[in-house]
């Protein structure tokens, strides 16, 4: 029996109910956060890591009241800081298992400098950026992946700024885990957290998420059984890029130009096509930049995934190197390297 | 070593108690290097001192100028110093622009070592002398005893056969005039010998030249008839037995911090973002992994805090360290810290502000910002180091409250004790106060619910660090019911957790020290009132004051919020209170408001410490007014 199993067997059966805190959700009938947090709680139990040892971290904005409706422990911190706050727990608390809550006002405007510098670190986080395009919380502003031309309360006339593109920030930031999800494909959502969970390192999960109430039907042209087919495709380790009503629609690779093929009419057939490697940081760059292009499907499923080591873990090794003979006391620590005696 | 007592001829050695020396010269000279082992030497050897480097916030000024001066000063004496000089006795002037930067510090009659190179019609250009002048020889230093040394030519023909590039020569200048005080001072030259050994351990041609050129200074002293009639000095070294150690404020900071974690049995971490002059808290800490401190440069000030937060939740002693313009960048995360109410602790150096300031020199005005620099009713204690070696006790003792009463504590220093240092008697740790975090045991699900918020009877609430059993709660920055910790917007709630978060502080008071008289009678005409690094001056000018007969007292605060218990009753035991500062008044502001009385102030926004002589020149000013 590995030491795995006997923690498992030690453990009681938890069920997603649970993870359900004592407090009722706060967000709007028909919000994705609901649909997100269920996934949230039905992937918790599977983790095999006790409640207690389970640390929700947020910012601020309807995201961030995730922490709350959680029975693990939970901190919600400030605008923008909770990728910090994370970090700074994970490295003194390398033992736990550190999720952060966040939106893409909180992770990518206020907090986007902690965006960046989170992922190059790469402390073991599991981070879960529900992207609804929209300022929810302060009620309807644009936000940094609101869509050119939206009209909102502060864009009247429509957004002019150039819109985040999530994946290839994160990848060009040195990111070693993206992944994109949708509130609404709960089955998938639930895989994606999974993975996300056992990869060490930072793992950024960009859940697309519906906000009805300021930006509904934001992701619409995904959410539709006749839309998804056509306008999505779901990327899998080692499969050719299919997609489509009828499975009939490919993606190869033209140099390093994505095309879309009719597997039907053109003269390829699916071993033509793109074979999704998740190591491969050029073809996920490549796959990161498919949103900016609306020829092509919208990707889900885990771009990129890099085995690297986490921050925690090279910090924990250089205490574990400078204590290798023994550890500093209390004693030596005051008398220090140069003193000297006076008779 | 036994050469440099073959002194050829006889020079006359006089007792001196105290003197103060400048090392001055441009920033590429090498001044803070030969300042540094100077006091190294005097400290080993036993005597009382006081060190202060002084040098221009940018790495490279231009060569020759007064914005490229760099010095280093210091006071060594046979009895307790605390300042590094009013002025200077001494003052070695590797060029025109340091001459003439610092001549009017160094007192009338002083001597002047001058690097006669550094003297030359470039030099002088530079240093913004009218031309034709030449202070050596023009007559103008002739309230000064000048010595004129050509220090660049006498190294160079020391090591003429060193086998050593020109520049490598001249590099090592500085060590021929440390050899030349060495002389001048009777102190031995093993100590720096052995350091020089050690630092160019790979390079040991680099070693020898500069240990060649220090003992040519050495020996230059002794043949020159050039301080023939000067003599040579001896400062008798008066010290404690023990074990010393000399530190800077800055280093201080960083091993209380380190001590405060062993004592308490928790990690220590740091989270930071390099800022001067409050960056060697952060390296010397970085250094620390032997104690298995964790230290995190992160991406900006306020990743530096709230990493901490984070940490501190985590169960760490955490701990971020800033200037200024960087705990204006923390206060929102201060506000999160009090509402959470965990530990942690934020050391301060200050510097002369606003915005970017005066980035090297130091002041106090970051107290205000200290005291009252958050949104919202955000009370937390505030305490200042008033020395280098007190740097170490206030931040343990920041560490202490911090741990014990679960509040952020804002620890003030400033870039005066940063960089300053002085000899410590190392303490041993059986007399540091212990330390005793109230972690919340694990819960059984049959026991009674868990409450984050529930207090002790100094309103303080437990610290339920995450991996404990049962414990499972959340907690932010919104408003929370009491006890529970649930959010909360129920407006007498908010009311409530406001005073009792404002309680939870002002009970610190109680377990705090009564605040005592450092000097001078328990009541009388004047008290001096002071907080943080005016701490050396006016006590050297309270000394001197009563020395001349002056009915004078000296109080200094640790303790600035709360304030001791018994503050307000010493103040009103003299007729009069001074209260200098190093801003355009602020804690006076405090004083008056919290006790209801007129203060006399006395500020200084220069950049520069009080000296002792401004000092006792407002004392005697207004004991005067006070006979009138």
């Amino acid at each position: 029996m590995t030491d795995n199993d006997t923690i498992m067997k030690a453990l009681p059966v938890l069920t997603a109910k649970n993870f359900a805190s004592d407090q009722e959700p706060k967000w709007c009938p028909g919000c994705g956060d609901h649909a997100i947090l269920q996934q949230i709680k039905n992937v918790l139990p599977e983790l095999g890591v006790a409640p207690e040892n389970i640390v929700f971290v947020s910012g601020i904005g309807c995201s961030s009241r995730l922490p709350y409706y959680l029975a693990t422990y939970g901190v919600h911190g400030i605008h923008g800081r909770a990728l910090p706050m994370a970090t700074g727990l994970k490295v003194a608390r390398p033992d736990l298992s550190v999720w952060v809550g966040t939106g893409d006002g909180d992770a990518l405007s206020i907090g986007g400098n902690h965006f960046i510098h989170t992922l190059r670190r790469n402390p073991d986080l599991n981070v879960l950026l529900f992207n609804n395009e929209i300022y929810g919380l302060t009620k309807g502003q644009y936000s940094p992946t609101s869509k050119i031309g939206l009209r909102t309360v502060t864009s009247p006339s429509g957004v002019i700024d150039h819109p985040f593109n999530t994946a290839a920030l994160t990848i060009g930031s040195g990111g070693s885990f993206f992944a994109r999800a949708f509130d609404r494909d709960g089955k998938f959502l639930r895989s994606i957290l999974q993975r996300a969970a056992l990869h060490r390192g930072t793992s950024l999960v960009e859940i697309y998420q519906n906000c009805p109430i300021f930006n509904n039907a934001a992701f619409e042209a995904f959410a539709t059984p006749e839309n998804k087919a056509s306008n999505t495709i779901y990327v899998e380790q080692d499969k050719p890029f299919v997609f489509g009503k009828d499975k009939n629609r490919g993606i190869m690779l033209d140099g390093f130009k994505p095309v879309v093929v009719d597997l039907d009419k053109d003269e390829f057939s699916t071993s033509d096509l793109w074979i999704h490697d998740e190591k491969d940081i050029n073809k996920a760059s490549i796959l990161a930049r498919f949103a900016d292009d609306e020829a092509l499907p919208r990707p889900f499923g885990v771009f990129y995934a890099e085995e690297r080591v986490t921050y925690e873990d090279a910090l924990s090794q250089q205490i574990r190197d400078a204590q290798k003979n023994a550890c500093g006391t209390l004693e030596e620590l005051l008398k220090g390297e140069n003193s000297y005696e006076i008779k | 070593m036994t050469d440099t007592k073959k002194t050829t001829r006889q020079v006359n050695v006089t007792s001196k108690t105290s003197v103060s020396v400048l090392f001055a010269g441009d920033s590429g000279d090498g001044m803070q290097l030969t300042g540094t082992q100077f006091a190294n030497t005097v400290a080993t050897h036993g005597t009382e001192l006081n060190t202060f480097p002084n040098f221009p916030s940018e790495i490279r000024a231009p060569a020759g100028t007064i914005a490229g001066v760099s010095g280093f000063q210091l006071q060594f004496s046979s009895k307790p110093v605390y300042t590094p000089g009013a002025r200077f006795d001494v003052m070695v002037a590797m060029n025109s622009a340091a001459l003439k930067a610092n001549l009017k510090d160094l007192h009338r009659g002083g001597i002047i070592i001058a690097g006669t190179e550094g003297f030359d019609e470039k030099n002088l250009r530079l240093a913004g002398y009218p031309e034709g002048a030449d202070p050596l020889h023009d007559g103008s230093l002739d309230n000064y005893i000048v010595f004129p040394v050509p220090v660049l030519q006498l190294t160079r023909e020391a090591l003429k056969e060193s086998g050593l590039s020109s520049k490598e020569v001249d590099r090592c200048k500085n060590m021929f005039v440390l050899g030349l005080l060495y002389w001048l001072y009777t102190l031995p030259l093993e100590g720096t010998m052995e350091t020089l050994q050690t630092k160019f351990q790979k390079n040991v041609w680099m070693a020898e030249a500069n240990i060649k050129a220090m003992k040519a200074g050495y020996f230059f002293g002794d043949e020159t008839e050039l301080f023939a009639n000067l003599g040579r000095f001896d400062i008798s070294p008066q010290k404690q037995h023990g074990i010393y150690r000399r530190v800077t404020g800055n280093e201080a900071c960083a091993i209380a911090l380190t001590a405060a974690s062993k004592k308490a049995g928790l990690e220590l971490f740091l989270g930071s973002y390099p800022i001067t002059p409050a960056t060697e808290i952060l390296q010397t800490l970085a250094k620390k992994k032997k104690y298995g401190v964790k230290t995190f440069q992160a991406e900006d000030e306020i990743a530096g805090i709230v990493s901490s937060i984070g940490a501190a939740y985590g169960g760490a002693l955490a701990a971020t360290n800033t200037s200024g313009p960087g705990l204006a960048l923390k206060t929102e995360a201060l506000g999160l810290a009090v509402i959470l109410e965990v530990p942690l602790v934020i050391i301060n150096v200050q510097r002369g502000g606003p915005s970017t300031g005066l980035p090297t020199k130091p002041e106090q005005s970051d107290l205000f910002m200290a005291l009252y620099g958050r949104h919202g009713e955000a009370p937390l204690p505030v305490l200042a180091a008033r020395s280098p070696v007190d740097c170490f006790y206030t931040t343990y003792e920041a560490a202490r409250i911090a741990v014990e009463h679960m509040t952020p504590v804002i620890c003030l220093s400033d870039g005066y004790l940063a960089l300053s240092s002085e000899p410590w008697k190392v303490e041993s740790p059986e007399n540091l106060a212990e330390i005793t975090p109230r972690f919340q045991p694990a819960r059984e699900p049959e026991d009674a619910p868990y409450l984050p918020y529930k207090r002790d009877d100094r309103q303080v609430r437990s610290w339920a660090i995450p991996g404990t059993r049962g414990l499972e709660h959340r907690i932010g920055g919104l408003e929370k019911q009491n006890e529970t910790g649930n959010v909360s917007h129920d407006p007498e709630n908010h009311e409530l957790m406001t005073k009792i978060r404002a309680e939870k502080i002002a009970r610190i008071a109680d377990s705090i020290p009564l605040q005592s008289i450092d000097n001078g009678a328990l009541s009388g005409d004047l008290l001096v009132l002071g907080w943080g690094s005016s701490y050396g001056a006016i006590k050297t000018a309270v000394e001197q004051a009563i020395e001349k007969g002056y009915n004078v007292a000296h109080a200094h605060l640790r303790y600035i919020f709360p304030f001791p218990k018994n503050l307000g009753e010493i103040l009103g035991n003299y007729k009069k209170v001074l209260i200098p500062e190093l801003n355009n008044g602020q804690l006076i502001h405090i004083i008056r408001d919290t006790f209801l009385i007129a203060p006399e102030g006395f500020t200084k926004v220069q950049g520069v410490p009080f000296n002792e002589m401004e000092i006792l020149n407002k004392i005697t000013d207004l004991l005067k007014e006070l006979q009138s």
